[in-house]
């Protein structure tokens, strides 16, 4: 445990994505296995569980230390696992302490009624640093300015491979990967995963600018609608002893157990890309072609919030997915195929397959720069779609964001102008700054919350805003600051939707601060009414 | 009658008026007694000062020898008269010089703590606990999540970086009062001889604490020397502001260093863009306020200078009356000692 606190702790404080890189080579070099794979595990962010709930960390800590006196400090460190690390009040340390691999099989291993415990003798053996790694490990709130693409670079020039070697295996292989590491130091061969469902890296699409509309020629590319759902992957095989199905979201997490009406209707050896909706039609199907009666983003996140969904909830919201690629059919990979021809693949087995709650998504068709235009417009009045998709049809199934293959042109924002409610310290290298927002809408004489936005603003605006809290600062709740309503922000969203949550009733999809209007007075910023307008249907 | 109704806070400072003086004004007064030579307590104009040998030569150091009119050296521990007030100066343990004050009028003891410290600072005596009515304690640190680590502690983490990174230039801001050559004692403690560099900032007072017969060891100004590379690997001392304009860059190879009691918390040290925090402050940490409002047990403790919520409410808790004292000029970030 040492070794990796004061590997984070380092990391915490260099600059640099060479410096960072080196410090983690050094540790996977000199750790022992298993603890190197739970480090990267926890830096990559692929930890399954959580050792303990942030729930547990507050109980054990309010028990002990002046809830007032709590609060005071939280707000003035600005982030929960610092505080507790530095308010721990009890230290009798041990060395050396357990291993990074002990601690994590304790907490695998205990019973939910002893995990307070435990946790609360880990921190009593702990150094503030260590504690603070120990809380940041435990609630997979790691960040240490590594990001998981980071981490696999790192892995392969470690090992001396091809970092897309790496990709590929990425998902088939487990924490504390212990295989992938010997094997990258050359002392095993290779990890199998032909026959293992397992997540294929997406593809992802750049946001389209003018010289590329100006650019378009029909042949050279396939048109698509944006859908307004979630991207998700869903990788079959049932052609084999034990058949495995799985159903990933875009970075790679199961999420097959909150769609068991989807998983349970498909059968086959392939691994599909698309668009995760609720659809009306789902289960009427006869050949992928069918027009699919598509619910809002807001009805789907009604499925997305439940793990463990209700029969009478799969069958009001059934979900459905509209496939727009495919990376494996049969056991054969089809990503180094052009997208014409995967596409060719895609149409035709579908067809045939006629698998319930699979749906073709359609291509569009603009024969200039123009009509691609007018296409868009067309498109983004239906308020379910949020725009369209533009592919190259020559491109390959490259994971990572390729350029100059893939674009995406999203409905415009939409913009309200608000008032700034309340303010919250942000987190990390904001925690000195008032940088999250609540702001709320008129109605009538009364402000209510809509929202809240901590990104859009530069960091001089910043400066301003937390300047501008400070000197407005009404009231306090805990690290909530109640502000003067007085501050009119311009709120872009990509949608709204009506909320039982919010007082208001509605919720904003995607809410970043647009402009700050230092200018504007309070009264005249938007009512209630005017965003409910703005509710799609 | 109560010291609430004769001493004041106004937009000046700290004003006891049946002594008509005022302690550590922020504007220019007639007569000021000056707890220490920090720059949010002790500046430049009066008329008539009060206070230390030290610090009355930390203040001519820093703003000539007129800084003020008249100014009168005081004997820790002797009384001073002002019309019917008695004052009295005491150690404070904070900086070289530093000193705490007592003030007794009307039957009531009220003590001024200035800025102070409980742990050993070779600079300066200890900070002596004075039964008092009224105590008015800093609470620069005053939340449970600042416990200060041992200096050597902290000293160690320079030495250890400075053996790991033998090529990289060690640039340690640090106050150019106090901490500057409190880092430099500490390092020369863990047996660290060869020659420390100084920014420009640091070397008058660094002079003048050797004039103080304090032995800080061999000391070359940055400026000396010629070729820079020659840095390398070694030790450089210059005040936190310098740490990121353009004269460190003239530096090869640097590893940005920081000395103050902020380190603890993460997000302070990375805002500075700093790679190696060393937690050093001149200041009390959470349990030593405690313990020092316990050893001195007064009726009332006001607090002020920095945040006087926390230790208000914890005084209180303890069993003191406690009120906040708002006193004008305190800047956490400005200030010297922190
Ligand atoms: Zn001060
Ligand atoms: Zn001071």
């Amino acid at each position: 445990m040492e070794a990796f606190s004061h590997l984070l702790e380092q990391l915490y404080y260099t600059a640099g994505t060479n410096a960072k890189a080196q410090l983690i080579r050094d540790y996977i070099a000199t750790a022992p296995d298993p603890d190197r794979g739970w480090a990267i595990a926890a830096m990559a962010g692929t930890l399954r569980f959580d050792f303990f709930k942030r729930n547990t960390v507050k109980k054990l800590i309010t028990s002990r230390i002046d809830p007032e006196l709590f609060a005071m400090s939280y707000d003035y460190v600005g982030e929960v696992s610092e505080t507790v690390a530095h308010l721990w009040p009890e230290y009798t340390p041990i060395k050396p302490l357990p291993t990074l691999s002990c601690i994590v099989d304790d907490f695998a291993s205990t019973s939910k009624q002893k995990v307070s415990a435990t946790l609360a003798s880990y921190l009593s053996m702990m150094t503030p640093p260590q504690r603070w790694a120990l809380l940041k490990l435990g609630t997979r709130g790691l960040r240490v300015g590594v990001s998981a693409r980071s981490i696999k670079q790192i892995l392969a020039d470690y090992g001396n491979k091809d970092v897309k070697e790496i990709e590929t295996l990425w998902h088939a292989v487990k924490p504390p990967y212990i295989d992938l590491l010997q094997w990258l130091e050359g002392k095993v061969d290779k990890p199998d995963i032909k026959n293992a469902v397992t997540f294929h890296p997406v593809m992802l699409s750049h946001p389209i600018e003018t010289k590329d509309i100006d650019g378009f020629s029909p042949n050279t590319w396939q048109i698509e609608h944006k859908y307004d759902g979630i991207r998700v992957q869903l990788a079959v095989n049932t052609q084999k002893v034990e058949p495995e199905k799985a159903l990933y979201s875009r970075t790679g997490d199961d999420i097959s157990h909150a769609f068991p009406d989807l998983l349970e209707c498909v059968t086959g050896n392939m691994v599909l890309d698309g668009e995760l909706l609720v659809i009306h039609n789902a289960k009427c199907i006869q050949d992928g072609m069918q027009t699919p009666e598509v619910d809002t983003f807001n009805a789907l996140q009604q499925r997305l919030n439940k793990k463990k969904p209700t029969k009478a909830l799969l069958e009001s919201l059934p979900v459905g997915l509209i496939v727009y690629d495919i990376l494996s059919l049969n056991g054969e990979s089809l990503t180094a195929c052009s997208l014409r021809t995967r596409r060719n693949k895609l149409e035709r087995w579908l067809s045939l397959a006629a698998i319930p709650r699979l749906f073709l998504s359609p291509t569009l068709r603009a024969d200039s720069p123009d009509a691609l235009r007018e296409l868009h417009k067309t498109v983004c009045e239906d308020r379910a779609v949020e725009g369209l998709m533009v592919k190259r049809r020559e491109s390959t199934y490259t994971p990572g964001r390729p350029k100059g293959q893939w674009f995406k042109w999203k409905r415009d924002a939409l913009t309200v102008d608000a008032v700034m409610m309340y303010a919250q310290r942000g987190h990390g290298k904001r925690s000195s700054f008032y940088s999250d927002y609540t702001f709320g809408a008129w109605e009538g004489d009364q402000l209510l919350p809509i929202g809240k936005a901590y990104s859009g603003f530069t960091d001089e605006e910043l400066k301003k805003l937390d300047n501008w809290v400070r000197r407005n600062a009404v009231g306090r709740f805990g690290p909530v600051r109640e502000v003067k309503k007085a501050l009119v922000l311009e709120v872009a969203f990509d949608a709204v939707h009506p909320s039982n949550r919010h007082k208001s009733g509605v919720a904003l999809r995607f809410p970043r601060i647009h402009r700050i209007r230092w200018d504007k007075p309070a009264t005249e910023a938007d009512t209630l009414d005017t965003i409910k307008e703005l509710i799609e249907h | 009658m109560h010291p609430s109704s004769w001493l004041e806070v106004n937009d000046i400072g700290l004003y006891c008026k049946p002594g008509d003086f005022y302690i550590d004004p922020m504007n220019v007064v007639h007569t000021a007694l000056i707890t220490h030579g920090h720059a949010d307590h002790a500046r430049a104009g009066h008329h008539t000062v009060y206070a230390s040998r030290e610090t009355l030569a930390i203040m001519q150091t820093r703003y000539g020898e007129d800084m003020a009119d008249t100014q009168s050296e005081i004997e820790l521990g002797c009384g001073l008269q002002f019309n019917d007030v008695t004052v009295t100066f005491f150690p404070a343990g904070h900086i070289l010089g530093s000193t705490q004050i007592l003030i007794e009028y009307a039957g009531y003891r009220v003590v001024v703590s200035g800025d102070y410290k409980r742990r050993h600072d070779p600079t300066c005596p200890p900070f002596e606990v004075v039964p008092c009515d009224i105590f008015i304690s800093e609470a620069t640190f005053g939340l449970p999540v600042f416990t200060h680590p041992p200096i050597e502690n902290e000293i160690n983490k320079l030495l250890h970086s400075v053996r790991v990174f033998p090529n990289r230039c060690h640039l340690v801001g640090a106050y150019a009062l106090g901490k500057c050559q409190r880092v430099i004692l500490a390092l020369r403690d863990a047996g660290y001889s060869k020659p420390i560099y100084l920014h420009g900032a640091q070397l008058k007072l660094c002079d003048l604490y050797q004039q103080f017969d304090i032995d800080l060891g061999e000391l070359i100004p940055v400026s000396e020397v010629k070729d820079k590379t020659e840095l390398e690997g070694e030790i450089v001392i210059a005040p936190p502001s310098a740490l990121a304009d353009r004269w460190s860059r003239s530096l090869p190879n640097v590893r940005t260093v920081m000395a103050s009691g902020w380190m603890q918390i993460r997000a302070r040290a990375k805002q500075r863009n700093v790679e190696l925090p060393l937690i050093i402050s001149d200041h009390c940490d959470w349990p030593e306020l405690l313990q020092t409002i316990k050893e001195v047990s007064p009726k009332e403790v006001w607090v002020t200078h920095g945040r006087e919520d926390a230790l208000m409410y914890q005084a209180q808790k303890m069993g003191f009356k406690a009120r906040a004292l708002s006193l004008v000029g305190y800047d956490e970030d400005e200030q010297g000692g922190s």
